[in-house]
């Protein structure tokens, strides 16, 4: 466990490392689901970067696509692809940009970015894995902001009447969206009602808590024949003291003093101007 | 054609479990066979077709084979993002089925008619687009849709379209069908108005001008080579559709007679002019107060064939 521990706050290092020298990309929003991401590829997910292809692997779809450098970051770490491609994140000749693309990234199962597209799309492996008895599962993790989105419920009604119990639906429930608080915008709660009204077996976790992570997701599923839903507790800009629960983050990135505190925070080495 | 599209479908479907009919609340009664004969490939969403759409593409993903099928105006528009970023950005082995092209559901309003989708269908990468003009043409779509390994949309009428194939015929996807041959002018068009361009043909013959006319059964990729040469040859393009004059065949047409640039043609388009298809009534009522009446193809030919403008030229001489 302290190994997972280490492994995320070294992710959160590469992320942040990566997104500001590509010049964007959503910081806070990364760093909130560093823990699930690396509890998923090192504890639970049956996934081979050297066969990555193959029909019975478990399946991670990011619907969140915002968050596309912790996917990366935990992608080259696995060895989808050389480490050295975070480097290039966002630039020209790059495979990496500010959303996954399933066509230019090893390791990414579907291209998203526009919310509320990734979830239904899970849910169609899922559905073909019941169709041909497959045992692989089908991991989604969403943002909170993007239940808002009308597909997230259509395709929350879909997969209990298919019985999608190897579907596990993750949310990001950080509480802040793009502009501020979800409560001062739409507000979710109580949000697992919501999800048990409409059939799924709910659990709430801790989203920085690995152990408990790891418990939760390695026991699904949670209710035979029912699709799983995980709300994971989390901050949004973990690890970076200034950017923590701060709505103005999803949109910001730090400047030179920033930098600096940030980079102590995350044990990356402060080298002046040009750091990280 | 609906019936047509079914029976392709089903006999897909028996030869291929990967084949599945997807539907959101629509088709009782034309999918009681394959319900009955193939449960376990038949989905209904109900009424979602956003939905419908992204689980489609993940069912592709695997290896799986969706047939879409619901009304043409919601499938395209309700769920188009959804065609956009799922099944044509991930380049997914999903097909599309749009019913009641146009405006054939007639007296159920414009909410019901499909007079956009092939502007917007056509505007996407990775798309194929099959607008079989009757019930023999929609089956070899349907077989042609299966082959394709990619993104296809079809583009049906509803049942009671007339027949235009006496015969089974050679079908190549992206080749259009010369129906008629003819020299004096062009008459192009796709789907069930291409009936009322026969019948505009014919009328044309009586009246000495020869008509040549083009069913588009591909709307994309489009056959150029056709297009181009019926310019060359015959000088008059006349495009007839059951759809906007914004982005549909008219538009395609005129892009590539535009691209080609060598040959002084007169060209007109007919469709619906920035509006919405009006009325309620028949079919072939509709046809009548949308301007897209056989006279109004005949009118249409007439006014821009150039044997009869130069004849009304030397005659006022």
């Amino acid at each position: 466990m302290a190994d997972l521990k280490e492994k995320a706050k070294e992710l959160r290092g590469v992320i942040f490392e990566s997104i500001c020298k590509g010049g964007g990309g959503h910081i806070p929003a990364s760093l909130s689901i560093t823990e699930i991401l690396t509890v998923l590829y090192y504890k639970v997910l049956k996934v081979d970067p050297k066969d990555a292809k193959n029909p019975d692997r478990d399946r991670f779809i990011l619907s969140k696509g915002h968050a596309s450098v912790a996917l990366y970051a935990i992608l080259a770490d696995r060895g989808f692809f050389a480490k050295g491609e975070l480097e290039k994140f966002g630039r020209m000749g790059s495979i990496l940009g500010g959303h996954p693309d399933m066509y230019r990234v090893p390791g990414v199962e579907a291209s998203t970015g526009s919310l509320g597209h990734g979830f239904p799309f899970g849910a169609g492996i899922a559905l073909a894995g019941k169709l041909d008895q497959k045992l692989y599962r089908v991991f989604v993790l969403l943002g909170d902001g993007e239940c808002q989105e009308g597909s997230v419920w259509e395709a929350a009604l879909f997969a209990p009447q298919h019985k999608l119990d190897n579907l596990i639906a993750i949310i990001d429930y950080n509480k802040i969206q793009a502009m501020d608080y979800l409560d001062k915008i739409i507000a979710l709660e109580p949000l697992a009602d919501k999800w048990e009204a409409f059939g799924w077996a709910v659990r709430e976790v801790d989203g920085h808590d690995v152990r408990a992570l790891e418990e939760t997701l390695q026991s699904t599923p949670f209710v035979k024949g029912k699709p799983n839903l995980i709300i994971a507790h989390t901050i949004k800009g973990k690890g970076v003291s200034f950017m923590e629960n701060v709505p103005i983050w999803h949109y910001r990135l730090p400047n030179a003093g920033e930098l600096k505190t940030a980079c102590g925070e995350l044990g990356l080495q402060w080298l002046g101007e040009e750091s990280p | 054609m609906r019936n047509a599209y079914l029976a392709a479908l089903y006999d897909l479907a028996k030869g291929n479990r990967d084949i599945l009919a997807l539907v959101a609340d629509n088709g009782a009664i034309i999918y009681d066979k394959f319900r009955k004969d193939y449960p376990e490939q038949f989905l209904n969403f109900g009424i979602s077709e956003a939905n419908m759409i992204s689980v489609a593409a993940g069912l592709a993903s695997t290896g799986k084979i969706p047939f879409a099928y619901t009304i043409a105006s919601f499938l395209t528009m309700r769920a188009f993002e959804q065609i956009r970023n799922d099944v044509c950005l991930q380049k997914a082995n999903v097909k599309l089925t749009g019913i009641g092209a146009g405006f054939i559901y007639s007296n159920l309003g414009p909410t019901h008619h499909a007079v956009e989708d092939i502007a917007i269908m056509r505007s996407l990468p990775n798309m194929t687009i099959f607008s079989p003009a009757d019930p023999l043409e929609a089956a070899k779509v349907t077989c042609a849709a299966a082959e394709i390994s990619g993104p296809v949309y079809i583009r049906l009428s509803t049942g009671g379209t007339p027949k235009i194939y006496d015969k089974d015929y050679d079908f190549k996807a992206g080749r259009a069908v010369r129906l008629r041959e003819g020299s004096d002018i062009a008459i192009i068009s796709s789907g069930g108005i291409t009936y009322e361009a026969i019948k505009a043909t014919e009328v044309l013959s009586s009246s000495g001008i020869s008509a040549r006319l083009i069913n588009l059964h591909t709307i994309k990729p489009i056959d150029e080579g056709e297009i181009l040469r019926a310019a060359a040859e015959t000088k008059a393009v006349l495009t007839v559709e059951e759809h906007s004059l914004c982005g549909g065949i008219g538009s395609a047409v005129a892009e590539i007679l535009g691209r080609g640039g060598t040959y002084p043609v007169r060209m007109k388009c007919l469709g619906l002019d920035n509006c919405f298809p009006c009325g309620y009534g028949t079919y072939d009522e509709m046809k009548e107060m949308n301007g897209l009446s056989m006279d109004n193809i005949v009118n249409a030919a007439i006014s821009i064939c150039p044997k009869i403008v130069r004849a009304a030229c030397v005659t006022k001489r």
